[in-house]
């Protein structure tokens, strides 16, 4: 099962709708809670970084037996240094975003933290592509 | 702690979701940036924030966030309230600044992320 939002680069009144519909089709198909919570934070950082830094783009999840997909894909900017955009604390937002409560430079750092497995591919002045794993908990809880 | 003894301890008004004033909240995390909120909190605990958006209202759904108190005096707009509603999520206003709303809590019990046992990752650069 596939769900796929669309994004446009600068609107933050409609900002977040894509990860909240996403975490609450999760919910609603019986998805656990914590798992749920780890999808919505990597659709939602990845939905607000196409907002902030591109012109548009896509989010959106597989849903699969075992595991979720995030993915996420952009016509943008890109990423001139895709290690250094993962270091906590670094930040290209401009100053107006950052006023909004944005560019803490944790958005690549919190995908990573609530994925099993997160790939970033970017390609300066065309855009990024970013695809994470979250597994579902097996039977036994762990 | 429930979330009517926050308000009573912050004198705040609760704008918002006075049917979930019972809620129990295990925790709390000052901040203004949307993803420290994401990284340091998760369900059963409330944020305490001077940034007035409608994503602290969003970022706090994706994480359970059980409430959100604005600090400072500040006020949220309609559309945050609106939005508050929707989703569920408590707020409340303070007339206390930012460090002392956390320092009342934390002198009242409440913990913080590093102090929480069910953290994940708490002991990690918390804030």
């Amino acid at each position: 099962m596939r769900l796929e939002f669309p994004v446009a680069g600068r609107d933050f009144q409609a900002a977040g709708g894509a990860a909240q519909k996403i975490k609450r089709t999760l919910r609603q198909i019986g998805i656990d809670a914590e798992t749920a919570r780890r999808v919505g934070i990597v659709a939602y950082e990845a939905e607000m970084n196409i907002v902030i830094h591109a012109f548009s783009g896509k989010v959106g999840v597989d849903i699969l037996p075992e595991r979720i997909n995030v993915f996420a894909y952009d016509q943008g900017p890109g990423i001139a240094d895709i290690d250094l955009a993962m270091q906590v604390g670094y930040s290209t937002a401009p100053e107006d975003i950052k006023e909004m409560g944005f560019g803490a430079g944790l958005g690549l750092p919190n995908m990573k933290r609530y994925s099993d497995n997160l790939v970033i591919e970017s390609e300066v002045g065309c855009g990024t592509s970013i695809r994470a794993v979250i597994n579902l908990p097996t039977k036994e809880g762990s | 702690m429930q979330l009517k003894d926050i308000a009573r301890i912050l004198e705040a008004e609760v704008l918002t979701c006075e049917d979930k004033l019972n809620c129990t909240v295990e925790a709390a995390c000052g901040c203004d940036l949307i993803s420290d909120m994401l990284a340091f909190t998760k369900e059963k605990m409330i944020v305490l924030t001077g940034l007035v958006s409608p994503q602290i209202i969003r970022a706090a759904e994706m994480v359970d966030l059980s409430g959100v108190v604005f600090v400072r005096g500040k006020r949220p707009t309609p559309d945050i309230i609106e939005l508050s509603e929707e989703l569920g999520i408590p707020i409340m206003c303070t007339h206390y600044p930012l460090y002392e709303s956390a320092g009342l809590l934390f002198a009242a019990g409440l913990p913080g992320w590093r102090h929480w046992p069910r953290a994940v990752g708490g002991s990690e650069d918390a804030p």
